[in-house]
C-alpha cells in the first residue's frame, strides 16, 4: 500500500488507467498521482486541455483520455515524476512506455535496458526507442521504451545494464 | 550605530521575499545571512518543487534561489550582508551582527526574523560514530560540494526530506540500503516515495534504529519493527550494512533571536517546536518584530516565500509606505497561503497555527 511502502495497490492503479478501448487508439497519459497534495503543474502544462482544471490546488489530476494525445508535455513538469505515457499500438507484441528519468548515465537509442516495476523489481528487457532531452524539459529526460505488451502497465522505471 | 528602516535576518526564501516586497514599497532594507550565499535551504534543492504555478511549482529550488538572490543583489534599496551572523537582539531594539571578525550594531525601525529551522537528531547507542549525519548535511555535501558521504546509506525518516535526500543520493551514485520510518505511514508525498521505491529503495514503516554498529566508524545498523506503542518487537531485529546513517527526523524553528527579543512563545509540536505567537500581519507580541518562514513553524518553501512577502509588505506599510495595490496584493498572498494550507496535508499546519495566533 502506498502509505506504507510507497507501492500503489492494483486497485489504485486500475482506477487511473484509460479504458481498454482508448488504448487501441494510440498513446495516452496516465497520472499515477493518488494523494491530495497541493500541486498543479500538470494542469498548467497540458496544451490540449486534457487535464481537468483544478478548483482547489489539492485536487488530484483527472485526465480526459479522449482529449489527451499522449504528447508527454505534462511528464517533465510533474515534480512527482508520476505521469507516464503508454502506447499500446506500437507493434503487435510490444507497447511503448514513456518514462521520466533523472539519472546518469542516460541510455542510448537501441540499447537494451532492464525494465522495472513500481516495486523496484526487474520484470522484462526493454529496448530504448527514443531519448527526449530538450531545454524545456529542464533535465527531466523522457525515455521511450519498447516493452512486451503484457508488461505495459507494470513497467515504470528501468536500469541501465552497465555503466559505460 | 547603523540606523535602518527594516533589518531582515535570514536570506532563505522567506527573507528574500520579505526584502523584495518591502523594498518594492520603498523601504530601505538590510538583509543579513551567515552563509556566504543567499537562498538558505533552497540552494540544496535540485528537485522540482510542488505547489501552485504562481509560486513557481515545478521549478527546481536552486533555480528559484538564484533568481530571487539576483533580484535582491540588483536592488539598490537592499543592502546585503553575507557571512554575517546576527548574534543578539537587545531590549533597546539593537541588533548585534558579527561579520569578518567585526561586530556592528544595527538599530532597525522594523525587524523581520526569517532564520529558518535546524535539524533534530535522534538518540540511540553509537549515534556519535563518524558516519552518522543529518540529512541536511548529506544534502549539502552531495548537492552543494559534490562530495559523496559514503557508499551505502541507511536513511532514518520517511518524510519529504528523507525521501528526497535518498533520491538525490541515488542520483549521485550512492546506494541507499533502505528508508526506515517509525510511524505507520509514510510522511512524504507518495509520489516522491513511489519514485525512490521503483528505483530500488525499500521503505519500512513502523521500524526504528536500535543502534549503530562499528568501531571508529559506522559499519552498519540494527533496526527493528515497532508495535502500536512504538516499542521494538523482540525477534524482529535485523542488521543493515551501511557506512552512512542519515537522520531525517524533522526540523525545529531557530528561535534564539525571538527569545532574546522577549517574544511570547509557545510549544506547538505540529510546527516543529517552540514558535512565536503572531497576528495575521505576522507581527509577534513585540511590536515591530515580524516573523516569516520556517522560524514561525516548519512548513515549506512556497509558504515561506508567501509569509516573507506578507511580512515585508506589512513591515513597510507600518512605516507609512503604500501603493495603489497594497490591499489587493496583501489579500492575494493571504488567499494563496490559505489555498496552500487548505488540503489534507495542510491539516497539521492549520492545527498548529490555531495554537499560536494573537
Ligand atoms: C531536503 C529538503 C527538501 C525540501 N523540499 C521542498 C519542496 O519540494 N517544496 C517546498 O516548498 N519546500 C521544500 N523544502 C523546505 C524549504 O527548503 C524550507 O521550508 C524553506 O527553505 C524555509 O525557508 P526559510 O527562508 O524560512 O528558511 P531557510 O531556507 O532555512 O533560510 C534561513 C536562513 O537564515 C540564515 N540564518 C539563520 N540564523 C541566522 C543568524 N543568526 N544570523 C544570520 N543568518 C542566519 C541561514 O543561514 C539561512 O540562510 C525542503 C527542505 C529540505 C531540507
Ligand atoms: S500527454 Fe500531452 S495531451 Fe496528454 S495530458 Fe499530458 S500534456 Fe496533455
Ligand atoms: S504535477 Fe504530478 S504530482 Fe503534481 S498534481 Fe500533477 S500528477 Fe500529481
Amino acid at each position: 500500500m502506498l502509505s506504507q511502502n510507497g507501492i500503489p495497490t492494483a486497485e489504485e492503479v486500475t482506477s487511473v488507467l484509460p479504458p481498454a478501448e482508448r488504448l487501441t487508439k494510440g498513446p495516452v497519459a496516465i497520472a499515477e498521482c493518488f494523494q491530495n497534495i497541493p500541486c498543479d503543474p500538470c494542469y498548467h502544462s497540458c496544451k490540449q486541455g486534457a487535464i481537468q482544471e483544478f478548483n482547489d490546488i489539492n485536487e488530484r489530476p483527472q485526465i480526459n483520455f479522449d482529449k489527451c494525445n499522449g504528447c508527454g508535455s505534462c511528464m517533465s513538469r510533474c515534480p512527482g515524476l508520476a505521469i507516464f505515457v503508454v502506447d499500446a499500438t506500437y507493434s503487435d507484441n510490444e507497447a511503448l512506455v514513456k518514462i521520466p528519468y533523472e539519472f546518469l548515465p542516460l541510455p542510448e537509442v537501441g540499447e537494451i535496458v532492464t525494465a522495472i516495476n513500481r516495486g523496484g523489481q526487474a520484470v522484462a528487457e526493454a529496448k530504448v526507442i527514443k531519448v527526449q532531452n530538450t531545454k524545456v524539459q529542464d533535465r527531466t529526460v523522457i525515455v521511450w521504451l519498447a516493452v512486451p505488451k503484457e508488461q505495459m502497465m507494470e513497467v515504470r522505471h528501468f536500469r541501465v545494464k552497465e555503466v559505460r | 550605530m547603523r540606523q535602518i528602516e527594516i533589518a531582515i535576518v535570514g536570506g532563505g526564501p522567506a527573507g528574500l521575499a520579505a526584502a523584495l516586497n518591502a523594498s518594492k514599497l520603498g523601504a530601505q532594507v538590510i538583509l543579513i545571512d551567515r552563509n556566504d550565499y543567499l537562498g538558505g535551504q533552497l540552494i540544496k534543492q535540485t528537485h522540482r518543487f510542488f505547489g501552485s504555478k504562481q509560486q513557481r511549482a515545478s521549478e527546481r529550488g536552486i533555480d528559484i534561489a538564484l533568481e530571487l538572490a539576483n533580484e535582491v543583489m540588483a536592488n539598490e534599496k537592499i543592502e546585503v550582508l553575507t557571512e554575517a551572523t546576527a548574534l543578539g537582539h537587545y531590549e533597546d531594539g539593537v541588533l548585534l551582527v558579527e561579520q569578518a571578525g567585526k561586530i556592528m550594531a544595527i538599530k532597525p525601525e522594523r525587524f523581520i526574523v526569517a532564520t529558518g529551522g535546524a535539524e533534530k537528531t535522534l538518540l540511540f547507542p553509537n549515534n556519535d560514530l563518524p558516519g552518522v549525519y543529518g540529512a541536511g548535511a548529506v544534502q549539502t555535501l552531495v548537492n552543494v560540494f559534490g562530495v559523496k558521504p559514503g557508499k551505502r546509506v541507511l536513511m532514518v525518516g520517511a518524510g519529504n526530506i528523507g525521501v528526497i535526500v535518498s533520491y538525490q543520493l541515488l542520483q549521485a551514485g550512492v546506494e541507499v540500503a533502505a528508508i526506515i520510518e517509525g510511524a505507520p505511514r509514510i510522511g512524504a508525498y507518495w509520489v516522491h516515495a513511489a519514485k525512490v521505491v521503483r528505483a530500488g529503495v525499500p521503505i519500512y514503516t513502523r521500524h526504528t534504529i536500535l543502534r549503530a554498529e562499528g568501531e571508529g566508524e559506522v559499519k552498519g545498523a540494527v533496526i527493528a519493527q515497532l508495535d502500536d506503542n512504538w516499542q521494538p518487537i523482540p525477534g524482529t531485529e535485523r542488521e543493515i550494512e551501511a557506512d552512512v546513517i542519515c537522520l531525517s527526523v524533522g526540523l525545529t524553528p531557530l528561535t534564539e533571536l525571538l527569545w532574546q527579543a522577549g517574544c511570547q512563545m509557545t510549544f506547538v509540536p505540529e510546527l516543529g517546536g517552540n514558535v512565536p505567537f503572531r497576528n495575521e500581519q505576522l507581527e509577534t507580541s513585540v511590536p515591530g518584530l515580524y516573523v516569516a518562514g520556517d522560524v514561525s513553524g516548519i512548513e515549506e518553501a512556497s509558504a515561506a516565500m508567501m509569509e516573507g512577502a506578507l511580512a515585508g509588505i506589512n513591515a513597510a506599510a507600518s512605516l507609512g509606505y503604500t501603493s495603489d495595490t497594497l490591499t489587493a496584493d496583501r489579500q492575494n498572498v493571504l488567499d494563496q497561503l490559505a489555498g496552500l494550507r487548505s488540503g489534507p496535508v495542510g491539516e497539521k499546519i492549520r492545527k498548529g497555527l490555531a495554537q499560536c495566533s494573537l
